[in-house]
């Protein structure tokens, strides 16, 4: 496979095939992911053609099924697995924290852990409660974890086959509103690697700063204020972890404003986190504080009211209007 | 589910009784062995004597002592061969150093070191694991992979009577039935988790019998009697080890200190209750069967003490002695490359340092 349309969960399919495919150690297991193909299908096929030594179901236990990959880890193999659904993480949340992120550091580096986590996570599909937690501040508060939220279909591909790849354990952050949305991607051309983010607009007036399900918000937020005569650039993260200071700085530097979008509770989050790291690095290049658009301090809503919950286009914009600008005139 | 196989769940098997008899109709150890076992337990017993002094100096921040246990300790080792993976727990010092791994490099974690001492690859003995039960969850993860890989690895792992109400104790006996891993679940049911008891922790027949809700065999065995713990393990290894899958077997014996230096048992337990375990000691059946037999004189016995007194000066020499931690080193090891950030940190850890020391 090369080039053509994909959605995002074909992408992230073509990634496991082509890992599966070129290294023999990889293997991929969780909950309704052999047969079945995933409940969002992203593992469709890999048990028919890799067989069930390389692709299988496991008993209904996340705990279970981080706790198992890191033993095969420690013997030699590259478990990808899956949790269900971002809130159907938690009961691994001790494998994870006490023992997928430390165990490098507890063994003074003797024992390396390449699993990758892949979590579908996030909002905007009318799902039921427990369905589309953003819980990425959880494991970016985590030293040792590496945490990857792709925006675009060609880094879901490029960025899960440099997780695979790796030493280190990664969070994987899939953003389940785009699993089936198409674009364009190219697998044989090679994305920036883990720890780089991108520019993807460049903008003169402000920066807006996203990653996962918020970047391409941002950009329609970005495309909107241009036919109101407002320059904005948007910086994809790529990765939460490694954070990289310099891309975003540089452009915040540039443009002087700067507003982070996230759809996670904004309280004690990465938004806040960016934020913080931009105020400290970028202070006197700033004309105004930098804003958060967030999610609410509130669980995830149900289908009916989570359109008032997500960051839109008009709150990202009411955001941007309050960057001070009649100082700049 | 036979009679015979709910029978071996709940009642302890038993080769040599407390008075150091052999049990009717149980085979002849082999003296040899048996000697050999000896000085494994007396070693156990001197380094779990020489860590409490230790903590008594100041050398060790804390010891989780498996005085009572020793036969658990020596018996999980001696039947593993050298591809075969232990899984040790806080209290298992002695069970690695019975493995073979340096008991000065066991006892880094202990002397306030932030990392295990040894290499889990080199030993094929993982981190002993402080959380509960999360490490039998690795264990099973090393079994089935090496299962993948065609290999007859076989992976014990180990844990205590408070383990097995943890979550994990139960998704990695289940996740082991299921995918037949070669894993031998050794729970030390010492009666007590801190203070908490025994009957506050389960009322089932046994923790052994738990075995059977997940399709495989428990056996439960005389925790204190070296011959049969042998015996019952060897067999859970030869059934991993030829595809049959994983066994839990229970140990009945007893934790004759206070869960740490740090911790008062006087406040939970009876002197009475300690004493009547007194007699059960795991040393002193396999001396007075030795002895009986002819295999063990004055000779052989000054011989092992005094190897064993050679074990505890080293360990006293080299607890601590190593290189001083290096404070750069916290960073170094948290990814296999230093994120940006982490070596920014380094950078101003050791200018504070630098700062001090100008």
């Amino acid at each position: 496979m090369s080039a053509g349309k994909l959605t995002m969960a074909q992408a992230i399919n073509a990634a496991l095939r082509d890992a599966l495919a070129e290294d023999s150690s990889v293997v991929v297991f969780g909950e309704d992911v052999a047969q079945l193909g995933g409940v969002f299908r992203v593992t469709d096929g890999l048990h028919r053609e890799f067989g069930e030594s390389r692709v299988f179901d496991t008993p209904l236990a996340e705990s279970g099924i981080v706790g198992m990959a890191v033993g095969m880890a420690m013997n030699g193999l590259r478990p990808v697995v899956e949790m269900q659904f971002d809130a159907f993480a938690y009961p691994a949340f001790e494998q994870i924290v006490s023992h997928v992120a430390k165990l490098g550091n507890r063994t003074r580096g003797k024992v390396r852990l390449p699993i990758v986590i892949r979590i579908p996570y996030a909002g905007g599909i009318g799902g039921v409660e427990h369905h589309c937690d953003s819980s990425e501040a959880y494991y970016a508060h985590t030293p040792g974890l590496t945490v990857v939220a792709p925006a675009t279909n060609a880094d879901a591909y490029g960025l899960l086959r440099a997780a695979i790849a790796g030493s280190d354990p990664v969070i994987f952050l899939e953003p389940k509103k785009h699993y089936f949305s198409k674009e364009e991607v190219d697998v044989a051309i090679p994305v920036p690697p883990i720890g780089r983010a991108v520019v993807r607009r460049r903008g003169n007036d402000a920066t807006l700063i996203a990653y996962g399900p918020s970047v391409p918000v941002a950009l329609a937020a970005a495309d909107q204020a241009a036919t109101e005569g407002r320059d904005l650039g948007v910086v994809d993260l790529r990765s939460i972890v490694p954070f990289d200071d310099e891309t975003v700085c540089a452009e915040v530097r540039r443009t002087g404003r700067a507003v982070v979008v996230a759809e996670a509770p904004g309280f004690a989050s990465v938004a806040s986190e960016i934020a913080a790291r931009v105020g400290e690095q970028c202070f006197h290049h700033l004309e105004a504080p930098v804003r958060r658009v967030t999610g609410f301090d509130v669980p995830y809503p149900a289908p009916k009211l989570e359109h008032h919950f997500l960051p839109g286009v008009d709150r990202i914009l009411d955001a941007v209007d309050t960057l001070q600008w009649e100082d700049a005139a | 589910m036979s009679a015979g196989q709910l029978k071996a769940a709940i009642t302890p098997a038993r080769l040599l009784d407390e008075t150091g008899r052999l049990v009717r109709g149980a085979p002849k150890p082999d003296a040899e062995a048996l000697a050999e076992g000896y000085r494994k337990l007396v070693f156990a017993r001197r380094l779990n004597e020489q860590c409490g002094a230790l903590v008594r100096q100041g050398r060790l921040a804390v010891y989780p002592s498996s005085r009572g246990q020793e036969a658990c300790q020596v018996a999980c080792a001696s039947v593993l061969s050298d591809g075969d993976w232990l899984f040790p727990t806080y209290r298992d010092t002695a069970a690695i150093a019975a493995r073979g791994v340096d008991p000065v490099e066991v006892l880094t974690l202990l002397s306030g070191d932030w990392h295990c001492g040894y290499d889990p690859n080199e030993h094929k003995v993982a981190p002993q694991a402080t959380p509960l039960a999360t490490q039998l969850l690795h264990a099973v993860g090393v079994g089935h992979a090496a299962r993948l890989k065609g290999e007859d690895t076989v992976v014990m792992a180990l844990c205590g009577d408070g383990a097995t109400s943890e979550g994990d104790f139960h998704e990695a006996c289940n996740f082991a039935a299921v995918f037949r891993a070669p894993v031998v679940f050794f729970v030390q049911n010492n009666k007590y988790a801190i203070s908490v008891p025994l009957a506050r922790q389960s009322v089932a027949p046994s923790l052994a019998a738990k075995a059977i809700g997940y399709g495989m065999p428990g056996v439960r065995v005389d925790g204190n009697d070296l011959p049969a713990l042998e015996k019952v393990l060897g067999e859970a290894v030869a059934r991993a080890r030829a595809g049959e899958g994983p066994t839990l077997v229970e140990a009945d014996t007893y934790r004759v200190e206070s869960h740490t230096n740090a911790d008062d048992a006087s406040r939970y337990r009876t002197d009475d209750e300690v004493t009547e375990w007194l007699p059960r000691d795991p040393l002193l059946r396999v001396k007075t069967y030795l002895t009986a037999v002819g295999a063990l004189d004055d000779a052989r016995e000054r011989e092992i003490h005094a190897a064993a007194e050679e074990m505890a000066a080293a360990v006293r020499a080299g607890v601590g002695a190593g290189s001083p931690a290096d404070p750069g080193e916290i960073f170094a090891h948290v990814y296999s490359t230093p994120t940006p950030q982490l070596a920014r940190q380094r950078a101003a850890l050791r200018a504070e340092l630098d700062a001090e020391e100008a």
